[in-house]
């Protein structure tokens, strides 16, 4: 039995065959509108979640499956303390797969460990979320053809955002890949990942402060959110606050085919005025999400 | 110079980290035997200078990927009649569970109850440890 609690539990063999079938299910629905008929995906959300969990439960829909679970914690049993291990164990008596979001890292991978269903892990703290990895992926495959030889820029928190994290992870393997780190200092990425992945695959990288210095370089953009709260002064938030919201201004300095991504939900990092641009590729990338989702529920329950 | 009686029949924990001696004595709770253990600290040492050493006047069973972890220059002799019938060189473990813990707050090790604290080798060279769970790295000293 298969888990997905980090990217790399998927092989890149298993990754394309995910890419595949994602492409076929886009192109033939209708084809796939039962094959997940009579099968229960049960949705543990330890922590708030809109689009992650609308888009597991429309994927599952979509399949024809059923849908049980809880959106937070406090109408759950959880309140009650009980353990990981035994709400895993119930609530796959009754389901076929779950897919769990909880605010503490390695939380779903713990779970794995204990289920007799497949456990998917829908972001765990500032960790890994490596359905949207999949989801972003499959976006950069669609739009560019490849997801080799590209310079990637990852703008914002990459301190705590997972996204990050597990798409640092999911492209290391890939060939000819540069990687371009744009945050503030206090929001660099952690040293585990540098260490662990990045120059552990020589992957040649850089760290800079400001989008406007590289984002012509760039192939993909990837943008997130940084928070006000996340600085540690004042002085630093309004010296670099502006460098991280991307306008048209901004994008003026960046190539043609750039492509913009975000795993959403956007505040105010990218205004408004860039959703018109053929560039930006976010809400294209939410419609992968679903399809991506569709494609591994069917995989994990062996239906298609 | 203190001499120690060798043993006939046990084992020698040698080239222990000066320090380290006494901590591998409380690990193996070697003060509730009832046979005879000679814990022994700052010995001298051609190769460290100074050493600490265990020797044991028993053949127990010996977690040797723990002793591993907690230093890894340890060399294991094994005593049969007065002579070294064996020499164990440790190494870092590839894994450790339930020996030390992982100290970030954001782990899901630092809620969840009865949770078994995993770490895995990520480099024999600096000695660093990831935590199983949340990835964060570790490196112990002694």
């Amino acid at each position: 039995m298969k888990h997905l609690t980090d990217p790399m539990d998927l092989s890149m063999e298993e990754l394309e065959d995910l890419f595949k079938l994602a492409k076929n299910i886009i192109n033939n629905q209708e084809d796939y509108r039962s094959v997940c008929s009579g099968k229960i995906l049960a949705t543990l959300f330890y922590e708030p979640s809109t689009r992650t969990r609308f888009s597991f439960e429309a994927a599952m829909q979509r399949l024809g499956g059923q849908v049980i679970g809880f959106s937070e914690p406090g109408s759950s049993s959880v309140t009650k303390g009980e353990s990981i291990p035994d709400t895993i164990r119930t609530v796959g008596s009754y389901a076929d797969l779950i897919v769990m979001r909880h605010p503490k890292e390695g939380a779903p991978k713990y779970a794995s460990y204990h289920s007799l269903v497949p456990i998917v892990n829908a972001g765990d703290g500032g960790h890994q979320h490596p359905t949207q990895t999949l989801t972003d992926l499959l976006t950069i495959k669609e739009i560019k053809g490849e997801i080799s030889n590209l310079t990637i820029g990852l703008c914002g928190d990459l301190k705590f955002g997972r996204t990050v994290h597990s798409l640092i992870k999911a492209i290391s393997r890939y060939e000819n890949i540069k990687v371009i780190l744009i945050s503030p200092k206090e929001l660099q990425i952690p040293e585990y990942i540098k260490k662990e992945i990045l120059i552990k695959n020589n992957i040649p990288f850089l760290e800079v402060e400001t989008l406007e210095e590289v984002i012509d370089s760039l192939d993909v953009l990837y943008m997130t959110r940084v928070q006000k709260e996340r600085f540690f002064n004042e002085a630093d938030y309004i010296r670099l606050k502006d460098s991280y919201i991307l306008d048209n201004e901004k994008l003026k300095l960046a190539k043609s085919d750039l492509s913009i991504l975000h795993p959403l939900p956007r505040v105010n990092e990218i205004s408004p005025e860039v959703d018109n641009d053929p560039r930006a590729c976010y809400f294209k990338q939410v419609k992968y999400g679903m399809f991506i989702r569709m494609a591994l529920i069917a995989r994990l329950l062996e239906v298609a | 110079m203190l001499y120690i009686d060798s043993i006939s029949n046990g084992i020698v924990i040698d080239h222990i980290k000066p320090g380290l001696g006494a901590k591998i004595f409380n690990y193996l709770d070697l003060d509730k035997v009832d046979f005879t253990v000679a814990l022994i600290i700052n010995a001298p040492s051609k190769t460290y200078g100074r050493k600490d050493l265990i020797k044991i006047e028993n053949n127990m069973d010996l977690d040797l990927r723990i002793l591993g972890f907690i230093d890894s220059n340890i060399t294991i002799n094994i005593i049969r009649d007065e002579k070294i019938s064996e020499k164990i060189n440790l190494s870092l473990p590839e894994n450790v569970e339930g020996v030390v813990e992982c100290k970030n707050p954001r782990c899901i090790t630092s809620t969840e109850r009865n949770i078994v604290h995993k770490f895995s080798l990520v480099d024999k060279e600096t000695g660093s440890y990831k935590c199983d769970y949340c990835d964060q790295l570790y490196t112990w000293e002694g």
